[in-house]
């Protein structure tokens, strides 16, 4: 056996004289096997000349000087503003069913004699905790999934990419970082693994470390709840279309701090010089639409509301049991937060609400669950049916316009949930790179808020 | 080297697919460019039974299904799409150590209707390392509608393989595509695949080292196609071989860590 | 006479050249020769993105974006 291994060393090393005789083999293999291509098509393939060429009409428009940009932020509003006010009724009404169902679990707990602690931690808890992720997460996302796979499966995504490239090149990323920010939308760590497609690790670690700046799925429906209530403040009524521009501003944002991380982190971290970049454009194809539906709900829709299911529920519990076990006269909850005060009012918010994106950490779709539940618990019991109803309970907690905004901000700007966190050690193999993915954006969104706060303080806007 | 050499990269791959709880009657291997509608092709031949799993390794996550035809079990493995086999990315040199060292009963290529020389490239690639190929050319429809139509009985007389049309889409083709692979699964059909012809200085080289290559690997692999490869000077293929060379004993330590593909998130990194 | 030979940058939208050579060398010489970018091949440049870079060029059937770090490396000449 020996002695295969070392004539194969001979053999390889024969080769290798060979090849330096021959010059580049490689590109007369390459060429010898596109002529053949070419012949053999030559042969086979009739082709009508096509005067309209309905894919290059298209992609003079999307990738126009003049309209190229416009439109992307055009469609992505349109895609918010579709979500936004097509998730409106249904929420609704599966609210209205799960929380009457909390009232039929209610009597079931008397009527056993239950504990009160009992029904708090699972009813009050627990339950109403995975009513509010399901009936605010479960209709935005099954109206955004398929509309992003229909755009993905329609090969816009590439011309995206196409569009933007530059920004990115410029800002020493990998071209392909674009895509993986559009997988970050539906979920970050599925952005993360998407990560792979960028070969280069340097590239690679710029991408995973930024990815956390496109606003995923479980921060959506905080966002837009923000941008509710953001424009009720403003505007009296609710003005879904504004809400949608809002979101959407957001997002550019998120690419913004995007580009500008990537550019420090290739000129400091991750030096380097952006590698090899292709991209095709391939043409545009009008996918079927019950395979598209079957795969955003069930592979995506489903996939990460049970991730977010399994997450809420402990930490509906948990909540619960922070805000009604008493320390002296205060609840656990009350004086964490209180602990968190000081810093909270600095960067524009309370601490209830620092403490909830810290509780948060799990998964991000809890973080106003959380809140409202420890608003709650400080005495008024209200029904929580309406967005007027929740603006109407901020309110009562002192919450002003800014309070909202910097809310949006570090929804935006902070670290990653800890199934991402999870994530980008796996990927990265590494405890370091894991740590600085949450404390680049932690950081930058509490100097953002802080300036926010201080700049509209200081002019006295609120 | 040693143990922990082998048992990442293909062999770890072969060895969590021989575990599998349904016992295939054979592994056919699907390959193609990207956004030739492989993945639908991959969908409607397997339904959902299927499932994504790491390659030990490499961050490159494959699909496997399964389905039946003609009372046997085929598993089907989804490849990355790669426009060649050249080893220049992980993709590539995925997708080509499973077609060459996986050893698959037989390997489709899908390929776009609406631009069928461009993908011939990489079914003249495949077809250098084994003639157990079938070719699918799939969006006819597409082609069709851009008035483009591709002459599959001609098509497969120039490549000596099996050419199906397929419109994957719309579920047409698939059955078609099934028998064939049956076929040259089975034995039923052989093919006689067309041999692309370099230059003379390079075709003689390629002569003289087949006769050691053919020696040394006891006709396990294609000569020509090894022999190829080495004076191409492929450094990853040479390693593989090496480690084929070392390997023999066919225990390979199991491969512990399971991927944890996020199933419908890769499908974007499927095509590029 | 001959032909002028020049980059691909420099090739003006809804143009077609032939590829004469690519200048880079390894692993990025290697992607490009696998989209077909060999010898004798046509190009048509297609579109440029709204920066003006990369731009999109019709190789063998498909269409693909190439940044001007590497396509200023393919030498190709005009073609009627």
């Amino acid at each position: 056996m020996n002695n295969l291994a070392t004539d194969f060393e001979r053999l390889t090393q024969k080769a290798e004289a060979e090849r330096k005789k021959l010059g580049a083999v490689r590109d007369q293999v390459v060429q010898a096997l596109y002529r053949e291509a070419q012949q053999i098509a030559e042969k086979v393939v009739k082709k009508e000349e096509n005067k309209r060429d309905l894919d290059r009409t298209i992609d003079n428009i999307v990738t126009s000087k003049l309209l190229g940009y416009p439109l992307m932020l055009a469609l992505l509003s349109f895609i918010f503003w579709l979500t936004i006010s097509g998730a409106n009724l249904p929420s609704a009404l599966l609210a209205d069913l799960l929380f009457g169902f909390q009232h039929r679990l209610t009597a079931f707990f008397q009527w056993v004699g239950a504990p009160a602690w009992l029904h708090g931690v699972l009813v009050l808890g627990m339950y109403r905790g995975l009513a509010w992720v399901v009936s605010v997460m479960l209709p935005p996302m099954a109206i955004f999934f398929p509309l992003f796979t229909f755009l993905e499966d329609l090969g816009y995504l590439p011309r995206v990419a196409f569009n933007l490239d530059r920004l990115f090149k410029k800002a020493g990323a990998h071209g392909k970082q674009i895509l993986t920010m559009c997988m970050g939308f539906g979920c970050n760590a599925a952005g993360i693994i998407a990560c792979r497609i960028i070969e280069s690790p340097r590239e690679r670690l710029i991408a995973i470390l930024t990815n956390n700046f496109v606003p995923c799925n479980g921060r959506f429906p905080t966002m837009i709840t923000m941008a509710a209530v953001f424009m009720g403040v403003l505007v009296s009524g609710y003005n879904t279309f504004a809400a949608s521009f809002l979101v959407a501003g957001v997002v550019v944002l998120g690419v913004l701090v995007t580009l500008a991380v990537s550019w420090v982190l290739s000129k400091t971290l991750l030096k380097g010089v952006p590698s090899t970049f292709t991209l095709e454009l391939p043409p545009y194809r009008l996918p079927k639409l019950g395979p598209l539906l079957i795969r955003s709900v069930l592979d995506r829709t489903l996939f990460v509301l049970m991730r977010a299911v399994v997450v809420a529920a402990p930490a509906g519990a948990v909540t619960w049991l922070l805000a009604n076990l008493q320390v002296g006269d205060l609840s656990i909850l009350a004086h964490l937060a209180g602990w968190l005060q000081g810093f909270g009012h600095a960067i524009g918010l309370d601490g209830f609400i620092v403490l909830a994106f810290i509780l948060g950490l799990p998964a991000n779709e809890i973080v106003i669950p959380i809140l409202i539940m420890s608003y709650l618990a400080q005495g008024m019991m209200l029904e929580l049916d309406s967005i007027d109803a929740l603006r109407e309970l901020l309110v009562n907690n002192g919450w002003t316009w800014l309070t909202t905004l910097n809310m949006i901000l570090l929804s935006l700007l902070h670290f990653p949930c800890a199934t991402t966190l999870l994530t980008i050690r796996k990927e990265t193999q590494s405890t370091k790179w894991t740590v600085l993915a949450a404390l680049i954006p932690t950081g930058i969104g509490i100097l953002v808020c802080f300036g926010v706060t201080q700049i509209v303080r200081t002019l006295g806007l609120v | 080297m040693g143990l922990t050499a082998q048992s990442t990269g293909i062999y770890a791959f072969l060895e969590e697919l021989s575990r599998s709880p349904v016992k295939a009657d054979a592994v056919v291997a699907l390959a193609g460019n990207p956004n030739t509608g492989k993945s639908t092709v991959f969908n409607g031949l397997t339904g959902l039974n299927q499932h994504t799993g790491n390659w030990p390794g490499k961050t490159v996550v494959l699909a496997k299904g399964n389905y039946r035809h003609r009372n046997k079990s085929i598993t089907l493995v989804d490849l990355p799409g790669t426009y060649s086999l050249l080893a220049n990315s992980a993709d590539e040199q995925v997708a080509r150590d499973f077609i060459c060292f996986g050893d698959p009963d037989a390997t489709v290529v899908v390929a776009d209707a609406t631009c069928l020389e461009r993908n011939l490239n990489l079914v003249l690639q495949v077809i250098e390392i084994t003639p157990k190929t079938i070719l699918c050319v799939n969006l006819v429809d597409e082609a069709k509608r851009k008035r483009i139509e591709v002459d599959c009985p001609k098509l497969e007389r120039s490549l000596g393989i099996p050419v199906v049309p397929a419109a994957a889409r719309d579920k047409v083709g698939l059955t078609d595509l099934k028998e064939a692979i049956h076929k040259v699964v089975f034995g039923k059909q052989r093919n006689r695949p067309k041999r692309i012809v370099y230059n003379q200085a390079i075709e003689a080289v390629i002569g003289e080292l087949q006769g050691e290559v053919k020696r040394l690997f006891q006709g396990k692999f294609n000569s020509r196609w090894v022999a190829l490869r080495l004076l191409d000077g492929d450094p990853t293929l040479v390693n593989e071989m090496r480690n084929y060379l070392q390997r023999r004993q066919p225990k390979a330590e199991p491969f512990l860590e399971k991927g944890e593909g996020v199933k419908g998130f890769e499908q974007l990194s499927n095509r590029f | 006479m001959a032909v002028a030979e020049f980059e691909l940058t420099q090739l003006p939208i809804g143009r077609m050249a032939e590829v004469v050579k690519v200048g880079l060398t390894g692993l990025a010489r290697n992607r490009l020769l696998d989209l077909g970018l060999v010898p004798s091949t046509i190009v048509e440049a297609i579109r440029k993105s709204p920066s003006g870079d990369p731009v999109a060029y019709k190789i063998r059937g498909a269409v693909i974006a190439l940044r001007s770090e590497e396509s200023r490396h393919i030498t190709v000449r005009s073609i009627n």
